[in-house]
């Protein structure tokens, strides 16, 4: 752990962090932007899982290894969902969420 | 000297956060969101977590922000300008973050962190290697081969999905 920094200081800026990334999702209407803002809800995730690692369980590296799964996980997502996107606006010309409605019915 | 890069890497992810959701511009988000991961990779430098630090800059920071901002450069101008959200999706965001946040953080204030005292185990790329491909206590093996699949799952998706098709490839 650091010196002079309590834990809660790190769990503020990550919940910050998530929330911040929730809004994003929620008021962007575009698919790359929502994408980015998916990132930033993991990234803070992350800090969430080092910094319990860090501070309450040092002698382990669970949390370590949960972030690096975690940063995987959201590479193959982002490969995925750009492809997606990509296909999308092959077919419609936009990538704005309201003009994708092509699948409902 | 720890303390004042721990304000200011905190200072910029907040910042920068804000900007990345609220800025008109594509391209600036994508700019704005390296900002925060490169700092976010700081705050693993400061936690002594040197692997975790260069897996966030090379993958996140060299990787997705890169194939972000291809696809950015594929499907907008650049010069095109967001409108201003709706006022009432602006709202709901704003107050499911606030409501959210202000939970999470009255849960995390009422809670007391006990550190469970052990000597602290140094991270190196020797205990990193050998509790990753380990089956034994601590071992993670088993998530490391079930990404591995994940992975190549996404690498064949991502191909399928946006290859063009034979008529396309016709029409263009």
């Amino acid at each position: 752990m650091i010196q002079g920094i309590p834990i809660y200081h790190f769990l503020v800026v990550s919940t910050l962090m998530f929330f911040i990334g929730v809004c994003g999702f929620i008021i962007r209407r575009n698919l790359i932007t929502m994408l980015m803002a998916v990132e930033l809800i993991l990234n803070s995730v992350n800090i969430n899982f080092v910094v319990f690692n860090r501070y309450l369980y040092p002698d382990q590296l669970q949390g370590h290894f949960f972030s690096l799964f975690i940063v995987g996980i959201a590479a193959a997502e982002a490969a995925v969902a750009i492809a997606l996107i990509i296909n999308i606006y092959r077919r419609i010309n936009n990538i704005e969420v309201e003009n994708v409605n092509e699948m409902k019915f | 000297m720890n303390v004042v890069m721990f304000y200011l890497l905190s200072a910029i992810i907040l910042i920068f956060s804000l900007l990345s959701i609220t800025t008109r511009k594509i391209l600036r988000a994508a700019v704005y969101l390296l900002f925060v991961l490169v700092a976010t990779s700081g705050f693993y430098f400061l936690l002594n977590y040197e692997f975790m630090a260069a897996v966030q800059l090379t993958l996140y920071a060299g990787g997705i922000v890169v194939l972000i901002i291809f696809s950015i450069l594929l499907t907008s101008h650049i010069s095109h300008k967001f409108k201003h959200p709706a006022l009432l999706n602006l709202l709901m965001g704003a107050g499911v973050a606030v409501i959210g946040a202000g939970v999470a953080l009255y849960i995390i204030f009422n809670e007391k962190f006990t550190a469970n005292g052990q000597p602290e185990l140094p991270v190196d790329m020797t205990a990193i290697g050998t509790q990753l491909l380990s089956t034994e206590k601590n071992g993670y093996v088993l998530p490391f081969e079930l990404i591995s699949v994940l992975l190549l799952a996404a690498i064949i998706a991502a191909i399928v999905i946006a290859k063009k098709g034979k008529q396309e490839e016709k029409e263009s």
